[in-house]
């Protein structure tokens, strides 16, 4: 499939979409007379190649995760036979590009999609082991009227941790996986704190040697008759007790204090009551399609996502029409020879272009203020831009058409150096009055050249996350209607149901994004089908 | 010829290769959440906290993974307070043989449950006491048990702040809330309710002095509004939750939409209508109107001195007025604490930072010299109000201050509520809007 920016380059024009430079330079370097260097050069790149395989090598040795390890080395090894064999010409120019595109494009879409079947999110991030340790170790308090001990961390002859404990009076302790054992006063000693700094029989670590046992010793507990004695920190002790602990022959977890027991349901991944309520902590489980029918079916959101959509096609549509109209006129104006200066002129039109559109949305959205910004000063308005749902929707449309023309002007310069002069005179000798020409040469001719960026900017506005977000927020809002507002896209709506709510629902918002590719797919497809019956006639 | 190209394609992917492998770890990670802290600026628990990202200049080391080999202990913490605890960390680690790592961090909260999630998060991190009930219902955080006797050495509301589920998850460090600022060249007198504020902010409008009556954040997308409108609401009689008998929250009383909320939130649309509340004033414009002196009285908190100190403008902060004959305001109490992560790779070393390092006044004052909020640090609160009447003014504000609710589900009343209140300024009826507020909130708690 031919690419826009290669319709674009067919016709002459300078690759305005930031395609690769000319590699005029390189060329001469690995040419016929630089042979050995381009060899060096080559060994040199695949050696990074190697260095980078190895990086990426070790956190997923770390992790355990062997598949990954494997797609790193079979790339690897591909990557080194395809460039170090004399043959295989083809895969020499593809692999690359390949291997970016099963990275940045396919990897995400396959998550994304698997995602879109979970109840992954918030309170669900896990797995269920991860959930019971957490719910037991949040539930652990301080048994009631227990001792606070201080705490010294010391080994025995054979190694063994032992917390060396001494309580508010004084007494002290040795307290190991076997229990607690009173010291001996005289066979140690202790700091102003109350830390012991000597026991006879123990070696006493210091706190650089303690933490480098830190993982054994937050597992440490020394058993009591109530609970077990566990370490807070280095230097302190206390006697705590599991409020809420796991059972694996019930499948379930059972608070100690209230008796409730809440069992594991493992099709929605969390631990419920007999009412119905459910412990904070779950885990991530497959849910099916349950994602994709609570998003079609819930009132709320079907209640407005007919109006949504409307406002998502118009802005899509109208955002590339004007940007396009804007950028034309403009490119047809500067295309004239007459004009003098025409650099200056043209370099001036892009700068919106050259500027970080992240800043430049949040100034116009400053710019739009009602009250002190510059457009209601300036003009001597008192519009309240951002708060009709008419003018915001104005605004959005300003601002990204200030946003898009540049773009679509260099698109157009190029485009109409590329058509031939010659077709135009030639419509002109024979009769043809200037705007005629126009209309039925040189527009269906930059149709040719421009029409698949102009589809490819639907596809990028209908997801203009950002034009919303950082602008009107979606807003206004309807007063009885916080979730869906006057600006919002699909996008923008859908991120505040699934991630405004009750934390982050990333499940949910996967199946959005599903659907949300899906439109936008059937769209483009047709917009595409539709350019090449332009090509065609042409 | 085509050999030729090949090997030229292949260098170039190589290259490619190379610096999409070294920008991922660095130039990637720290220039895309600078951005998107950006557009995070005004969400409801950023403007809850007061710690807007847009104070706070682009940091580096934003996904890197903190791989903490054997008495490393890896703290996480924003731009603000990366100087002081670095300082602190670095005494610590002296004194115990130990390498402590200090990494500024935006987006702190997003970073840290998905990093934790990953295995590479950090031992310790620095936030606000909202972001307890999320960090808990994911595991990221374990409790830090505290003596009475070192509960006492806190604000008692420092501790009700990072206390959940009858559980201490955090070692409070400053204590946060708004108050009334005033320009006292304009204002020499503390308004002591909302009618003596209007009374005096119309006169100075109608001599032309001021053009604003008062700059409190509402915004167009309302995300700071229901932070700083709080003590509006509760000084005309509004609650929203109802109390469980240890004095919490209690999330099934929901008070949305009872009458006192609707009467507190008429109030509200009068005050709109007398054009104290407007939204076009937001978190991004709210302090550069009180230094130009468009104004003269200002509700915010302290996270505004440093803006208002370099203005070189002369102010006082007082309480938050109430209305006439009606009960206190109230704003809300947000407490920044430090949290130890329940997967760190050296826990101990991460509890005994937490609970027997942090808590020292040493720690305290240094925080408060780089970030002039109210120590929670009752020892060091003392000292430094005595020094600095602005840190005593809003401990005073602050007094019959409510907890900032720490449940999972508030962040997703924020968004709702901030929208409604836009309604409300904008025009529309305080009492429909207050119920179908209630309604929004039932479905999500609800659901």
């Amino acid at each position: 499939m031919a690419s826009p920016v290669e319709h674009v380059r067919e016709s002459g024009a300078p690759a305005a979409a930031g395609g690769p430079p000319p590699p005029g330079g390189l060329m001469r370097l690995a040419g016929p007379g630089g042979r050995p260097l381009g060899l060096i050069l080559k060994l040199l790149l695949l050696a990074v190649a190697a260095a980078i395989a190895v990086w990426a090598a070790i956190p997923l040795i770390d992790a355990g995760n062997w598949i990954g390890l494997a797609i790193v080395i079979v790339a690897t090894i591909a990557i080194f036979v395809i460039y170090l064999s004399p043959r295989m010409i083809p895969a020499k120019y593809l692999v690359i590009g390949t291997l970016f595109l099963l990275g940045f494009q396919v990897a995400p879409i396959i998550y994304t999609l698997t995602t879109a079947f979970t109840n992954f999110g918030d309170g669900h991030r896990g797995s269920k082991d991860e959930a019971i340790a957490a719910i037991e170790s949040a539930s652990i308090t301080q048994a009631p009227g227990s001792e606070v001990y201080a705490l010294s961390i010391g080994t025995e002859p054979d190694g063994d941790l032992v917390f060396l404990l001494t309580d508010a009076q004084g007494a002290a302790f040795a307290g190991t996986a076997a229990g607690l054992e009173p010291l001996v006063p005289g066979t140690f000693s202790a700091g102003a704190t109350g830390k012991i700094t000597e026991a006879e029989g123990f070696t006493v670590l210091n706190v650089g040697e303690a933490s480098a046992r830190g993982a054994e010793i937050a597992e440490f507990s020394v058993p009591t008759d109530d609970g077990a004695i566990r370490s807070q920190g280095l230097s302190t002790a206390f006697e705590g007790i599991a409020g809420q602990n796991y059972q694996a022959d019930c499948d379930c977890i059972t608070d100690i204090n209230t008796g409730t027991v809440f069992t594991a349901d493992n099709d929605i991944g969390s631990f419920v009551d007999p009412n119905g309520n459910a412990l904070a902590q779950g885990w991530k489980v497959g849910v099916g399609f349950e994602n994709f029918t609570d998003a079609l079916t819930n009132p709320t959101i079907a209640g407005s996502f007919f109006k949504i959509l409307l406002w998502n096609f118009a802005f899509a549509l109208l955002v590339p029409v004007l940007t396009f109209a804007l950028g034309l006129a403009l490119a047809m104006l500067f295309n004239s020879e007459e004009l003098r200066g025409r650099r200056i002129y043209r370099s001036l039109l892009i700068l919106p272009y050259a500027m970080p559109g992240f800043a430049m949305l949040l100034v116009w959205r400053d710019m739009f203020n009602a009250d002190f910004g510059l457009i209601n000063n300036l003009f001597g308005l008192s519009v309240d831009w951002l708060g009709g749902e008419w003018t915001a929707r104005l605004a959005v449309l300003i601002i990204q058409l200030w946003m898009g023309f540049p773009y679509m002007f260099l698109v157009c310069t190029g485009a109409l150096q590329s058509i031939p002069s010659d077709l135009v005179e030639a419509a002109g000798v024979d009769g043809a009055r200037p705007g005629y020409a126009f209309r039925t040469i040189t527009f269906p001719l930059l149709l040719v050249a421009t029409g698949p960026l102009l589809i490819t900017t639907f596809a990028f506005n209908f997801n203009n996350f950002n034009a919303i977000y950082l602008t009107t927020g979606g807003g206004p809002f309807p007063a009885d209607n916080p979730t869906a507002g006057a600006t919002d896209l699909l996008i923008s709506y859908t991120y505040r149901l699934a991630f405004g709510g009750q934390g982050a629902d990333y499940g949910f918002a996967a199946a959005i994004s599903v659907l949300i590719f899906l439109i936008v797919a059937v769209i483009s497809i047709i917009g595409f089908r539709r350019t090449r019956v332009l090509e065609e006639v042409n | 010829m085509r050999s030729r190209h090949a090997r030229l394609i292949a260098l170039g992917g190589i290259v490619a290769l190379l610096v999409a492998a070294c920008g991922g770890s660095d130039d990637g990670g720290g220039g895309t959440t600078a951005a998107t802290s950006a557009a995070g600026a005004g969400t409801a628990t950023s403007a809850a906290t007061g710690t807007t990202a847009e104070e706070s200049p682009a940091t580096t080391g934003g996904g890197a993974p903190a791989g903490s080999a054997a008495g490393t202990l890896t703290i996480w913490t924003d731009a603000l307070y990366a100087p002081p605890v670095k300082e602190a960390a670095d005494a610590f680690a002296a004194e115990n043989g130990v390498t402590v790592n200090v990494q500024a961090v935006n987006e702190t909260r997003t970073q840290f449950l998905t990093a934790s999630q990953a295995g590479t998060g950090p031992d310790l991190v620095l936030g606000a006491n909202d972001w307890i009930g999320q960090l808990v219902q994911n595991g990221a955080i374990d409790p830090v048990p505290m003596t009475d006797a070192t509960k006492d050495l806190f604000n008692p509301a420092a501790i009700q702040a990072v206390t959940f589920n009858g559980q201490v998850y955090g070692i409070p460090y400053a204590v946060e809330n708004l108050a009334l600022y005033r320009n006292t060249d304009l204002a020499p007198e503390a308004p002591a309710t909302w009618e003596d504020l209007t009374a005096a902010a119309t006169s100075l409008q109608q001599q032309g002095r001021v053009t604003e009556l008062l700059a409190l954040p509402i915004g167009t997308d309302g995300a700071p509004a229901p932070y700083h409108t709080y003590p509006i609401f509760t000084a005309g009689g509004g609650t929203l939750f109802g109390e469980s008998p240890d004095g919490s929250y209690d999330i099934n009383q929901m008070e949305m939409g009872s009458d006192a909320s609707i009467a507190a939130n008429t109030r509200m649309s009068q005050m709109a209508q007398q054009g104290l509340l407007k939204t076009s004033i937001g978190s991004e414009n709210l302090a550069s109107i009180f230094t130009d002196q468009k104004t003269a009285f200002m509700v915010s908190g302290p996270w505004t001195l440093p803006d208002i100190e370099a203005a070189g403008i002369n102010y006082a902060i007082s309480d938050i007025p109430s209305f006439a004959g009606g009960p206190p305001a109230r704003p809300f109490l947000g407490v920044q604490a430090v949290y130890v992560a329940s997967k760190g790779q050296n826990k101990a070393l991460a509890q005994e930072f937490a609970t027997n390092y942090f808590i020292q006044p040493e720690v305290a004052q240094g925080l408060y010299d780089a970030q002039p909020r109210p120590p929670a640090l009752l020892e060091t609160y003392e000292s430094v109000a005595a020094e600095n009447p602005d840190i005593a003014a809003f401990n005073e504000a602050g007094a019959e201050g409510d907890p900032l609710p720490s449940f999972t589900e508030m962040a997703g009343i924020f968004d709702p509520w901030g929208k409604a209140i836009v309604a409300i300024v904008g025009g529309a009826d305080p009492a429909q809007t207050t119920r179908d507020l209630a309604t929004t909130i039932d479905g999500l708690i609800g659901g």
